[in-house]
């Protein structure tokens, strides 16, 4: 349980436990809410060009700080004359990308080990623990940060740091589900039968312990977008002028008297996004329970 | 005698956890691309400058070698020298602890404030009006940058309304307490969702025992039954969860700090990545995860006191 941990995630199945049974897809509203806001965000990601015809990194000084509805520029312009439109929408390009991205190895990596040690147990597990044990000691923020300051700045930094301490989590969750499902009849009727051991871990066993990843993936894109509007906000995120959120906040930051909306606005763009996972989070578990 | 022995064993198994840190820790140098000297020296990189430093950090010498020669000074009490300050890094946490400490503790405090009477007011009207968006507020809470919190913190009630002072630390203790009360309201902000759900968790638990059944029927009031007997047995696994999530607290801190120019370890820290002082980064890293064992360990040895069930063995 790193950092945020499973957002509280507990109180909302005890809440639901027995209504779960009579609730079918069509009905489950966090998750079409869920899914359809992301999907928006990412729609809004990937059409970028086609929403705006302003360039995110076009400076106009002389057009410095217009106010949201001047003609050209609905929500105005930075201090550097940059459309403030353009920037939010390629930031999401940016922040979307890298925050979905950097959770995949994590995933992949504390997954599989997960299984092995749960599977397996003994010397390995418990190396591997010590480990997960010796990472989770740090703030995630913390050791990310460190990390890309040793790396150096930049994306592929944000990425190696990110999976670095990433997949911890996902390792204890997946182990902890083994633990339990390999006591189960079908871990035990496919081990008496005599399968290859690689094939009951992934065509039995992986398919019934990667959902609690799943939905922990949720909170942990969250996660990773946090750090990297943070270390963009530290200025050690993607280099500028590249636009990320991030960095927007900490340069609007000092027009918040005059200009409120400049560090507000892309503030407002990570709290949505990471309202849509929560509810596609919430909405997985209310569908198929637990956690 | 069964505490104490539960203390002692449940301290050895830290030993470990805490040469992992320093492992960990020091592995973070030799992440450096390239020749660590160099990219530390930057621009005022000399070649004898460059073999000085290879030489003071010991990078001419084997991988274990270097560990041990780090470890050796971290246990006793050296955290490294900073090339910026040109100061001790144990003196320089000394000195930028106090800021830190009266986040985190302000941070807790407002937090508590906070979640407990929303919690409480939620678990008592179960699925009413009020227990949804309690429950709902929470997930856009989560999705919140503590940096971009706080600067809007600054301009609500800092600048607009004027009521706090928005960046520094003063030199009073009255200074201090007005000084900490925006930062430490930006921490709760990020804590209070997670603190908010699990209490309202097994509070509604709690409430649905045979213990609040009996209480209920001898006659009591709900406010009686809810904050005379089910919110202390509902805290219990408040402090647990306070605990586990005590690693987010701290490191939320570190950029909390930055934005109110408090001047912490966390600001020690982001000054020290700018000057690319490295073994001042590395000493404020392991401060970080060393509080967090320390207060993981004292929220588990305070959990094993009060709970009975707690199994010592």
């Amino acid at each position: 349980m790193t950092a945020v941990g499973m957002p509280g995630l507990p109180g909302r199945s005890l809440a639901t436990g027995r209504l779960r049974a009579r609730r079918g897809g069509a009905r489950n509203l966090p998750l079409t809410v869920g899914v359809a806001l992301f999907a928006l965000l990412v729609a809004a990601a990937v059409f970028a060009p086609l929403l705006t015809s302003a360039d995110p990194v076009q400076q106009d000084l002389v057009n410095g700080l217009l106010p949201p509805g001047s003609p050209g520029h609905l929500l105005g312009t930075d201090q550097l004359g940059r459309d403030v439109l353009a920037r939010l929408l390629y930031g999401a390009r940016i922040d979307l990308r890298v925050g979905v991205l950097a959770v995949l190895t994590p995933f992949v990596v504390g997954t599989a080990l997960g299984l092995l040690t749960g599977w397996f147990g003994g010397w390995f597990d418990t190396v591997v623990m010590r480990v997960v044990d010796m990472v989770v000691a740090f703030p995630f923020f913390v050791l990310v940060i460190a990390l890309v300051f040793a790396l150096g700045p930049g994306t592929t930094s944000i990425f190696v740091a990110i999976s670095l301490v990433g997949w911890v989590a996902y390792a204890r969750i997946v182990r902890g589900e083994v633990l339990v499902a390999k006591e189960q009849e079908y871990a035990l009727a496919a081990r008496a039968s005599g399968l290859p051991t690689w094939r009951i871990l992934f065509r039995h066993l992986l398919p019934n312990v990667v959902l609690q990843a799943v939905i922990y993936s949720m909170s942990d894109i969250v996660l990773s977008i946090l750090a990297i509007v943070t270390l963009g906000y530290l200025g050690l995120g993607v280099p500028p002028p590249t636009p990320d959120w991030g960095s927007m906040i900490q340069e609007g930051q000092q027009f918040i008297l005059t200009q409120w909306y400049l560090p507000t606005l892309p503030g407002l763009a990570v709290v949505v996004t990471g309202l849509a996972l929560a509810l596609i989070a919430d909405g997985l578990v209310e569908r198929f329970g637990r956690r | 005698m069964t505490y104490v022995l539960y203390l002692v064993r449940r301290t050895v198994t830290l030993v470990p956890v805490l040469l992992g840190i320093t492992v960990i820790v020091f592995l973070l140098i030799n992440l450096v691309p390239g020749d660590p000297a160099a990219t530390l020296l930057g621009t005022r990189a000399t070649t004898e400058g460059i073999a000085a430093l290879r030489a003071q950090l010991g990078l001419d010498d084997p991988l274990w070698r270097q560990y041990l020669a780090f470890l050796g000074h971290v246990l006793t009490g050296d955290l490294g020298h900073s090339f910026f300050y040109n100061s001790g890094v144990g003196a320089l946490i000394a000195t930028s602890i106090t800021p830190t400490l009266w986040l985190i503790g302000a941070g807790v405090l407002f937090a508590l404030l906070i979640s407990v009477p929303l919690a409480v007011w939620a678990a008592s009207r179960r699925n009413g009006p009020a227990d949804n968006v309690i429950r709902v507020v929470p997930m856009i809470g989560l999705g919140m940058p503590a940096f971009w919190v706080g600067i809007i913190l600054v301009w609500v009630l800092g600048l607009k309304a004027g009521l706090f002072p928005v960046s520094g630390f003063g030199t009073t203790y009255l200074v201090h307490a007005q000084s900490i009360i925006l930062p430490g309201l930006t921490v709760a902000v990020s804590l209070v969702p997670i603190l908010v759900r699990s209490l309202r968790a097994s509070l509604v638990d709690v409430l649905g025992s045979d213990y609040v059944t009996t209480a209920r029927a001898k006659g009591l009031s709900t406010s009686r039954v809810v904050l005379g007997h089910a919110l202390r047995n509902a805290a219990i696994s408040s402090v647990t969860v306070l605990g586990v999530n005590i690693a987010y607290l701290v490191g939320s801190t570190l950029v909390v700090e930055k934005v109110f120019a408090l001047p912490g370890v966390g600001m020690l820290m982001i000054n020290a990545i700018f000057n690319r002082d490295f073994p001042v980064v590395q000493g404020v890293t392991m401060l970080f995860a060393v509080m967090v064992v320390v207060v993981n360990l004292s929220t588990d040895l305070l959990h094993a006191a009060l709970d009975p069930r707690v199994q010592l063995a």
